[in-house]
């Protein structure tokens, strides 16, 4: 139990994929600049991330690796992800019209958030069983969504700053994740690995 | 015809001017600030002058470059105050190229490129000190033992450590009392042995619980003045001392006591003066007594399991970072709104 915590904490804050690892950035970047739309995309990728890391764990464990073909694991969890993002959006689009409207590109980008792929190729790197990835992916998507979040209100309250022009738009959106990812070297060497 | 004076809002002006608010925070720093130098000796005033200076001059450079005002800005005192924090916050006798990299990371990076005063999101002070530990978190050890220990330098000796270069001889340094602690508990020592060494004090490390007693006593000026809200340091200090005390009640010997944290380390100049920051703090009362709250248990989470000796500056940083989530999310409903 105490082992399935730390696999949060761990994912969470300590080893964050955004602001630690630098994966998933292109998101981050382009629907942070809202709140609403931030914490849609949070959603929608924690769908994605969970599911895609376990049906990517049923697929290395029960059809890669029998047949011996570790080597399509790259293709194969790309293609069980633009599966899963597919499955989302139609999901998305029945159910909240707007937030489908809102998040528009960025939802079939999902398929090439790195930080998916690159849940999905840890799991199987790290040999983790059903409930770690899963718990993993989970992880990994609490994070992300909550610096999203967190990163979304920040630049709300950006856009009235008198920010110097050479500065201005993603410029000054870099500095401040710079920062953020500043703040939480605080958390390091809290959980190991 | 006789024309009436009309005013445009708000019609009750605000109490306190920028300048006179920054001054009052200088004024409030310097018991503890004297008390400081008193500890650690020659150091401490070497390098309020050197960062200040720095400070005004980036400060200068910056609004020259932009073409704006340079002198109201300069004159408001906050770059003052930035810099003071953060000569408080460095070790004493850290060389002038550390300084200088922290200064300019505090006033250029953090304030100058978000627009100056008010628009930051960062408190600038802390910025410049996570930037200094993460870049050189040696020289970041290197604190001088206190009075009570070993004579502190003098001002001479002072200026060639800063600026000649000079190391710290040994027998002048001492470890912090949080890193003599942390590394103690490391070694399967228990608490009660490590209290009966010469660095320990009373409540916290020798020397170091007199200038946190200081700056307690320039804060609650503060507050009393209405300078700063009283939520924030409240706030840290119960959420800094609860789980420590929690942690202490169970096991005595392998977790300090709340009154340790609270006067060690950055805890007492964090709670009173970098937290409390209006700039970069969050604005609702109720958002306030969480973001307090926060980062006092943020600093006792990475004080206790983090790799870093001291949490206050992380803790700032990172509920710096929720503060515009904590106000729209903690924002007082308007009279006759619906819930």
């Amino acid at each position: 139990m105490s082992e399935y915590l730390l696999i949060l904490v761990s994912t969470v804050l300590v080893n964050n994929f955004v602001l630690v690892k630098f994966l998933g950035l292109c998101p981050f970047m382009g629907v942070s600049r809202k709140v609403e739309t931030a914490t849609g995309m949070g959603l929608a990728t924690t769908f994605v991330l969970t599911l895609s890391s376990v049906c990517s764990y049923l697929v290395s464990e029960y059809l890669l690796e029998p047949l011996g073909l570790e080597y399509l694991r790259t293709i194969a969890f790309i293609l069980v992800i633009a599966v899963v993002v597919q499955l989302t959006e139609v999901i998305v689009h029945k159910t909240s019209p707007l937030l489908y409207n809102v998040l528009g590109i960025f939802l079939p980008l999902i398929t090439t958030n790195c930080a998916v792929l690159g849940v999905a190729l840890l799991n199987a790197q790290t040999e983790h069983g059903l409930v770690e990835s899963a718990l993993y992916g989970f992880g990994a998507a609490v994070g992300f969504s909550l610096v999203l979040a967190l990163f979304a209100a920040v630049r709300e309250r950006l856009a009235a700053a008198d920010v110097p022009v050479p500065f201005q738009g993603a410029a000054i959106a870099l500095v401040t994740a710079g920062l953020m990812s500043l703040a939480f070297m605080g958390f390091a060497g809290m959980v190991r690995g | 015809m006789r024309r009436f004076e009309t005013a445009t809002s708000p019609h009750l002006p605000p109490r306190d001017s920028v300048p006179a608010l920054m001054r009052r925070v200088l004024y409030a720093l310097a018991p503890g600030a004297a008390l400081q130098a008193w500890h650690f000796g020659w150091g401490v005033v070497v390098q309020l002058l050197l960062a200040a200076a720095l400070a005004l001059a980036a400060e200068a450079a910056v609004l020259v470059l932009r073409r704006r005002p340079a002198r109201r800005a300069l004159a408001d005192g906050s770059v003052l105050v930035t810099a003071a924090l953060l000569a408080l916050a460095l070790p004493p006798y850290a060389p002038w190229w550390l300084t200088t990299v922290a200064v300019l990371s505090a006033v250029v990076l953090a304030k100058h490129l978000y627009g100056g005063l008010g628009y930051n999101p960062f408190n600038p002070a802390m910025v410049g000190y996570v930037v200094a530990l993460i870049a050189f978190p040696r020289e970041l050890t290197q604190w001088p033992a206190p009075h009570a220990l070993a004579a502190p330098p003098g001002l001479d000796m002072a200026l060639g450590l800063i600026f000649g270069g000079a190391q710290l001889p040994d027998a002048l340094t001492a470890a912090t009392p949080l890193d003599h602690v942390r590394t103690g508990l490391a070694m399967n020592r228990t608490l009660t042995e490590l209290g009966a060494e010469p660095v320990m004090g009373r409540f916290g490390g020798k020397g170091w619980e007199w200038v946190a007693g200081g700056y307690l006593a320039g804060g609650l000026w503060l507050a009393w003045r209405r300078a700063i809200d009283w939520r924030i340091p409240s706030a840290f200090a119960a959420g800094l001392a609860l789980p420590a005390m929690v942690a202490w009640g169970l096991d005595p010997d392998g977790h300090p006591s709340p009154l340790f944290h609270l006067l060690s380390g950055g805890a007492m100049l964090g709670a009173f003066f970098i937290a409390t920051d209006p700039v970069t703090a969050a604005t609702t009362p109720r958002g306030r007594l969480l973001y307090g709250a926060g980062a006092g248990l943020l600093t006792f989470l990475i004080r206790t399991f983090g790799g870093y000796p001291d949490g206050v500056a992380f803790a700032v940083l990172l509920m710096n970072m929720a503060a515009p989530t904590l106000d729209q999310l903690t924002r007082p409903r308007a009279f006759g709104e619906g819930r």
